[in-house]
């Protein structure tokens, strides 16, 4: 894109920064589109399991329904509780909103659509999804509020406890790869099952670590059944409690913006990213960004079925998931991918 | 000329947010900023090239380290007159220390001015050309420096072990959860389906 706006008669440096600019809104607008469209997804697709009919009055199927409740929330007022520490209130949900948008700059969309292909791109979204607990933490303390409270620390141990798991499982995919950025491990895909199927989730050496990680994904976007962050039974909305009008659609859109990218990871890290499903030369004719999307919608499907399905964890069998099983599984798991790995490069030692 | 602009906003804001740690009265609102401190250090280093350390900067420290931080200084009660009651009290040490440090920066710009020493004869190994940020750490540390790694390793071990050893009590009068039993609970052995007749109970 700096090229085509170098072609204007701007200097290279102007080019870049305008590029960059319009490449930053092409991401975040369709993004936040996409985010009203797929809680309008999340709710219908829960009525139907639950055999009801879900949004279905404001517009043509209650397709404007997302709509309809952001214009509401927008109009409504912002109440600072007296108690609270007025400041941190009001940053925790933009903290929250800005790096789950932040994290989506290094998300591949096709081979040359990618805002910045830096070489640590893995570590980059490790790094920023680290720092979405700040947004919960800090106003669970700053409401002043015994529910909030107990809500944010229940998410800084959550958040910490799978973000270990996620960090192994994520080991065992660079390895395999050998790189960390991201579109490289999309290409290392290609045709890896017999020169075939384009995803390292079928390698049945890493199919048990693409289940840990989707179950991880959900226990760390705070997703059901690992929802314990805003059990509304036992902590009326968790860190919410006292937000309301467009502090509260922050965290909400945040929410979702973090769902959406932790459905395109599981996409880019085991199925193949923007690569067609099967290695068949007709099947690149269809752009990348559609069968990135279509993955992601369909981890999307996976991530509301498993909410209308499953009831909600016990805290310490959450607890118990998170240690006992999925961190030594998956540290287990990278031993033995680091084993397989030198086998493949070096030849069998004996 | 943007990466001028980058520099100075990263180093002003990092040195701001670590005098902010210091003398801002809540010790939340300290380790606030101290987390800002550390995401503007991790800016300068990937702005000198070393990303790999910066987003390892992040992922620690910010990610890991400071939410314990934050997470212990958040349930403490404070209270803030007694706080400053203590001011007073350690100004002569504050002002002790403060010298101290005053002095050795006015050595070290000295003696970084008289030219360097040479720690050493065998040369430093620079990193192999074309070779990125994590190849670079990678090839050094797993050749050249292997057993200060793998020493490094054992300390933490023994540290996590004896932390663990510190914690781990035996407390009499604890009944946890047996995972292994509620797993296997089966309906049939918790639901009874019974059809009394009228005017009579059911025998629990």
């Amino acid at each position: 894109m700096t090229e085509f706006f170098q072609s204007l008669g701007m200097t290279y440096e102007w080019a870049w920064f305008v590029a960059t600019i319009a490449g930053i809104l092409l991401i975040v607008l369709p993004l936040l589109l996409s985010v009203a469209m797929i809680v309008y997804a999340d709710r219908k697709i829960w009525a139907a399991i639950n055999l009801r009919r879900g949004p279905n009055v404001v517009g043509p199927f209650g397709l404007l329904q997302s709509f309809a409740d952001g214009l509401k929330v927008f109009l409504q007022e912002t109440i600072i509780p007296s108690a609270a520490n007025k400041g941190l209130f009001l940053i925790a949900p933009i903290i929250t909103f800005t790096v789950a948008l932040a994290a989506w700059a290094v998300i591949p969309f096709s081979e040359t659509a990618v805002l910045a292909n830096i070489n640590v791109g893995l570590l980059y979204i490790l790094a920023i999804s680290s720092l979405g607990v700040y947004g919960v933490v800090i106003s669970g303390w700053a409401s002043n509020s015994k529910y909030p409270f107990f809500s944010s620390m229940r998410a800084a141990a959550q958040m910490i406890s799978y973000e270990v798991s996620i960090g192994f499982t994520l080991i065992t995919v660079v390895l395999m790869a050998g790189t960390f950025n991201l579109n490289d491990i999309i290409m290392a895909q290609k045709g890896h099952i017999g020169g075939i199927v384009n995803a390292y989730g079928l390698n049945p050496l890493l199919f048990p670590m693409a289940v840990v990680f989707l179950i991880s994904a959900m226990a760390e976007t705070a997703r059901h059944p690992f929802d314990l962050t805003e059990a509304e039974s036992e902590l009326v909305a968790g860190y919410q409690t006292e937000y309301s009008s467009m502090s509260f659609a922050l965290f909400w859109l945040g929410e979702y913006a973090n769902i959406l990218l932790m459905c395109a990871l599981n996409a880019i890290l085991f199925w193949g990213g923007w690569l067609p499903p099967i290695d068949w030369e007709p099947l690149y004719a269809v752009p990348g960004i559609v069968w990135l999307l279509l993955k992601i919608f369909i981890f999307f499907f996976i991530f509301s079925w498993v909410m209308a399905t499953v009831p909600r964890y016990r805290y310490d069998q959450l607890m118990r998931l998170g240690w006992k099983i999925f961190l030594p599984l998956s540290l287990a798991w990278v031993a033995i991918v680091s084993g397989y790995v030198m086998i493949r490069d070096n030849g069998w030692p004996l | 000329m943007i990466q001028v602009f980058t520099f100075y906003l990263f180093a002003t804001l990092l040195i701001a947010s670590g005098a902010f740690t210091i003398f801002s009265r809540n010790p939340v609102h300290s380790v606030l900023w101290l987390i800002l401190a550390f995401f503007n250090a991790a800016g300068l280093m990937v702005l000198v090239g070393a990303e790999f350390i910066a987003m390892l900067l992040v992922i620690v420290y910010v990610g890991a380290v400071a939410v314990l931080f934050l997470f212990v200084v958040m349930m403490l009660d404070i209270d803030f007159a007694e706080l400053r009651a203590g001011f007073m009290k350690n100004v002569p040490l504050g002002i002790l220390l403060a010298i101290i440090f005053v002095c050795e920066l006015i050595f070290g710009i000295g003696a970084y001015r008289a030219g360097k020493i040479e720690l050493a004869d065998a040369p430093v190994n620079p990193a192999r050309e074309g070779a990125s940020n994590i190849e670079a750490v990678g090839e050094l540390l797993y050749t050249k420096y292997i057993f200060l790694f793998e020493t490094a390793g054992i300390i933490l071990l023994v540290a996590m072990v004896g932390a663990i050893v510190l914690t781990n009590r035996k407390r009499a009068g604890v009944r946890p959860q047996k995972v292994a039993d509620q797993v296997a609970r089966r309906p049939e052995d918790a639901t009874r389906n019974m059809q009394p007749e009228v005017g009579k109970g059911v025998e629990l």
